[in-house]
């Protein structure tokens, strides 16, 4: 198993920058896979996690983004507004938006006030204020459940997991009832690693404790390794493969099982 | 002196059934039909192993009467009424061309009939003898080489050899009023509007009134030998279709332009099946068959090509263009355009996308949808389920049309819209505008060979690092020089084609005067706006050879291109339209043709690039270019909604014979579920739609299906892609064209 230390300029790199202009790596206008309908998705530079299996690899270490204010983002977005519908909207992702929360919190705020749906895509792995900030301006919480042993998760991502699962259940508990609209999770596939009996049972207990709407599967791909080569980073996770189609299902069908709303791409 | 009474719109407008429900209603195809597309899939598969044409007909000249009835399945067909006596048998349409009719015989292994070329050849002036007489003794349409211009590749695809198309009968007028009023009122509008003196401008009306009647009366013999009495107005839905159909019919069996479609039917029929339907005359089921049998009829369309043409044309298409839906104009403006009233959906638009089911996917007829935002839900969601099922759609913008043609208006070929009876378009194809460029750069000289084309083009001041100011000035002057000359040639084509080859039974069931549309095209438009883009904002140095033509060129920077919704370029484009529609205006037309100007460029986008040496915004020599107007492959990198956002800026009213964009998705990119995909669809064409968008092809298909029928192409006999403009059964294709679909534009997303 992979195992991973922080190198000490990448513990630079992880730690929340304060600024009011955003370091953005790029968006991308057709986001029909990030969140509800058609959406306009940010994807921000820097995140405070480093997983081994991470298909944005080429968005974490602050060095290859455009510098925006958030108005300037937020004008971006008005471009593709006639598209959202219903039911679409922004999606705030990277890398991880909380590495940045001052200029999310203000890029959210301007959208709330636009009138547009807007999303999280993140770790949550963050501090409460941040939480509690972000709170009034987002209309839908994507978070990424990683690993449920502490120790497994730090090799996978390098961090522990207490931390997130603490920030979950607390947002739940802010949330009330309005988290079976307002909280859905990712759970990435990974054979061998996230699809063991005990992690598996693991989530289903977690699940069990907060409401949420919707458990997203998402399965592991390698379409991301060639940006780890281009930065000359050694991939851990070689000879791991994508899980087929029926193991996909298999797991859907326990979750569904025990009540759980479950959502795969067809 | 009385009116006319024919008046099919109104009759539409007054009795049709708006349906907003869902798709539920809709049958399965009955046993008849199964049978007789089991019988037409056999007929296809000889075709295809035949390598695409089961005959020819040498011996006859296709005419409405020279043929004697042909069938499918007689026992099974509710619906009948083949081009020759054989069905996919291809017919010889001589007065276009002898010389191209002949050769396209020879490269198929048949012999042509020497009692036609003695004909043809000695004794009848065929509409290309007449133009070719004109371009031998026009000192201005040769090149200083001596050679004619439209062989240089500026101006391509001129139909000058063969049928020009373009124009829809009111093939409704015979199951509304059938022949003999049409007739009547024929013979009584030659009264109305010719008077009795008999001068020049009287008799012309007359020579072309008189065609039409004799047209009309071939075309009641035709139906008669299929035991049909069309001298009536069609009973029931049967009828209606039929008599319908055989209006369309009598336009193939004299005619072979590259556009002969359909027109708008869909509310027409439905009015005869709501009657019969309500009277317990036919069910359902009865009411799909014959849709489903009208539509196989327009499936085995077949037209005599010469392989060069499939080269430009890919796929064997016939652009049987049938348009659904769409809204009626109602009362006061928004933003200037009339405000839609009423939707036009009903039951039969069901019914015609559902053959896309009953029967599978298949380019033709080609399927259009006029959106709206004020369409029905269930409409809007089950014609965006088919097309990300089928690949076989394409969606237009019926308020950007509406606001021109009114409500009962259709589409010629893929995004040129008339209305039905009342407007016709001179066809025109389209000019190579990076060629044209090219030629400003290169002093005049063809990139390619070398040759003079123009003379007296004086270099540029600018030769080793162009000049953005001088390259865009001197470029429009020089599109005011083609401006000139291709009215010219449209000209000469027009006015010949009137007169040695004209469109008899299609033009006796329009109006007895009409108006009408010169149609010019422009391809390669976002090369030259990437072009220009890079020439303002990056450094461009062309790579002069020996002779000190620009072979290639070097880009230092980066510049903005095509395709990104970035004001810098998608300006250029614009602009681009603008100037040349505002230069062609210049030049009067023949019969006084409203001018209108296209991007579209069907396949031809791939024999285009071949024709065209490397261009300034760095596209290599001999790569195709992009269809229609879509950005140039790969440099959109924003994402589809950028892209879309870029094409739906160009000026509809500067480009009135359409704006095509070719769309293409992976599903898995439109969205993980079915319902989320279909959800998605919708949003989007109401977005591209609201912005201003004029056309767009839908094709939701994985590369790897692609790749696959490209290999086994036996496997995907029914595989349907939308390429620029209309629908293709993708195993037609060459294997070069198939290359350059696949490369495309395919927004894939991996997470």
């Amino acid at each position: 198993m992979p195992c991973r230390k922080f190198t000490k300029s990448e513990l630079v790199k992880i730690k929340p920058v304060n600024k009011a202009s955003g370091m953005i790596h790029s968006f991308e206008t057709f986001g029909a896979l990030d969140g509800p309908g058609i959406r306009f998705v940010a994807f921000l530079e820097g995140c405070p996690l480093r997983c081994a299996y991470c298909h944005n690899r080429d968005m974490l270490d602050l060095k290859n983004y455009m510098k925006m204010s958030a108005k300037a983002l937020l004008e971006e977005v008005g471009k593709y507004k006639a598209y959202f519908g219903k039911n679409g909207g922004v999606t705030v992702s990277g890398g991880d938006p909380v590495l940045q929360p001052k200029f999310t919190l203000e890029f959210l705020k301007l959208c709330k006030k636009a009138k547009i749906h807007t999303a999280l895509d993140t770790s949550l792995f963050t501090s409460k204020k941040v939480i509690d900030s972000f709170l009034p301006y987002t209309d839908l919480f994507m978070i990424s459940l990683k690993h449920f042993d502490s120790e497994t998760h730090r090799c996978l991502t390098g961090v522990p997991n207490e931390k997130i699962l603490e920030n979950i259940r607390y947002l739940s508990e802010k949330l009330g009832r309005a988290g079976s609209a307002k909280i859905r999770f990712r759970y990435v596939i990974l054979p061998g690693y996230t699809d063991t009996k005990e992690n598996l049972k693991a989530l289903r207990e977690f699940l069990g404790e907060v409401k949420f709407d919707l458990i997203e599967l998402l399965p592991y791909h390698t379409y991301g390794v060639y940006k780890w080569k281009k930065l000359g980073l050694n991939y851990l996770l070689k000879g791991v493969a994508s899980p087929s189609k029926k193991s996909i299902q298999k797991i859907k069908k326990m979750l569904e099982k025990d009540g759980f709303k479950v959502l795969i791409s067809e | 002196m009385s009116k006319t009474t024919i008046d099919v719109a109104s009759f539409i407008r007054r009795n049709y059934t708006p349906y907003s429900g869902d798709e539920s209603f809709l049958e399965k195809p009955t046993r008849k039909t199964v049978k007789v597309w089991g019988k037409t899939k056999q007929l296809l598969n000889k075709e295809f192993k035949k390598g695409g044409v089961l005959g020819v007909d040498v011996k006859t000249v296709s005419t409405i009467t020279s043929h004697k009835p042909g069938y499918i399945d007689r026992s099974n067909e509710s619906i009948v009424g083949v081009q020759t006596d054989k069905p996919l048998i291809r017919a010889l349409k001589p007065g276009g061309g002898i010389k191209l009719a002949e050769k396209t015989c020879e490269v198929l292994g048949y012999k042509p009939d020497p009692t036609i070329h003695e004909m043809y050849t000695k004794y009848i002036t065929t509409h290309n003898d007449a133009v070719f007489d004109i371009y031998k003794y026009w000192d201005e349409f040769k090149t200083p080489a001596g050679k004619f211009f439209r062989s240089e590749g500026i101006i391509t695809g001129l139909p000058d050899n063969y049928s020009r198309g373009r124009i829809i009968g009111d093939y409704r007028r015979i199951a509304l009023y059938g022949i003999d009023l049409l007739l009547a009122e024929r013979m009584a509008d030659e009264e109305r509007i010719c008077g009795s003196y008999m001068n020049e401008e009287n008799l012309n009306k007359r020579v072309e009134f008189h065609k039409q009647t004799k047209s009309l009366k071939d075309l009641k013999t035709m139906a008669a030998s299929y035991g049909f009495d069309i001298g009536k107005p069609a009973k029931d839905v049967k009828e209606a279709i039929q008599w319908l159909y055989f209006g369309y019919l009598a336009a193939v069996k004299e005619q072979d332009g590259a556009a002969m479609s359909m027109g708008r039917i869909d509310a027409f029929i439905d009015i005869y099946a709501e009657k019969d339907l309500k009277k317990g005359k036919y069910t359902e089921s009865e009411v799909q068959q014959f849709v489903d049998d009208f539509v196989i009829k327009l499936r085995i369309v077949r037209h005599l090509r010469h392989p060069e043409y499939d080269a430009l044309f890919a796929g064997d298409p016939t652009w049987v263009t049938c348009v659904l839906g769409g809204m009626r104009v109602g009362t006061g403006k928004v933003k200037g355009r009339a405000k839609a009233g009423k939707h036009m959906v009903t039951k039969t638009s069901f019914r015609l996308l559902h053959t896309l089911t009953n029967l599978g996917p298949a380019p033709e007829p080609n399927l259009t949808i006029l959106w709206s935002d004020g369409l029905p839900e269930g409409f809007k969601q089950y014609s965006s389920r088919v097309a990300i099922e089928s690949s076989s759609l394409q969606f237009e913008n019926d308020d950007l049309m509406r606001h021109y043609h009114g409500d009962d208006y259709g589409i010629a070929c893929c995004v040129s819209a008339m209305a039905i009876g009342k407007e016709m378009q001179f066809f025109g194809a389209r000019c190579n505008l990076p060629k044209l460029l090219l030629l400003l750069i290169n002093e005049g000289r063809n990139e390619l060979s070398g040759d003079l084309v123009i003379d007296g083009l004086k270099p540029l001041k600018n030769k080793k690092t162009l000049e953005y100011r001088e390259v865009s000035q001197r470029f429009y002057k020089l599109m005011d020089w083609l401006a000139k000359k291709y009215v010219e040639t449209m000209n000469v084509i027009h006015y010949m084609h009137d007169r040695h080859h004209y469109e008899n039974s299609q033009m006796a069931l329009h109006d007895p005067e009409i108006h009408r549309f010169m149609a010019f095209g422009m391809a390669g438009m976002s090369i030259v706006a990437d072009s220009l883009s890079a020439i303002k904002h990056a450094k461009v140095r062309p790579v002069y050879n020996k002779k000190g033509i620009a072979t290639d060129f070097k880009i230092t920077g980066a510049y903005p291109a095509f395709g990104n919704d970035d004001a810098r370029v998608d300006n250029i484009a614009i602009e681009l339209c603008k100037k040349f529609t505002t230069a062609l205006r210049k030049y009067p037309t023949y019969r006084g043709a409203e001018h209108s100007l296209s991007l579209l460029t069907i396949t031809a986008n791939v024999v285009y690039g071949k024709h065209t040496g490397a261009t300034p915004d760095g596209r290599k020599a001999f790569e195709p270019f992009a269809p229609g107007a879509n950005p140039m492959h790969n440099r959109d990198k924003k994402g589809a909604l950028a892209s879309l956002n870029s094409v739906a800026k160009l000026p509809y009213d500067y480009c009135r014979d359409g704006i095509s964009n070719t769309f293409s998705i992976t599903p898995s990119t439109l969205g993980k579920t079915s319902d989320d995909r279909e959800e998605n669809l919708m949003n989007m064409l109401d977005g591209y739609f609201k912005k201003g968008g004029h056309h767009i092809n839908v094709n939701v298909i994985n590369r790897e299906v692609l790749e696959d029928a490209m290999a086994k192409p036996w496997k995907y006999p029914q595989l349907t892609i939308r390429v620029s403009g209309y629908a293709v059964n993708f195993i037609k294709l060459t294997k070069e064209q198939q290359t350059e679909v696949i490369s495309r534009t395919f927004h894939k997303k991996f997470y």
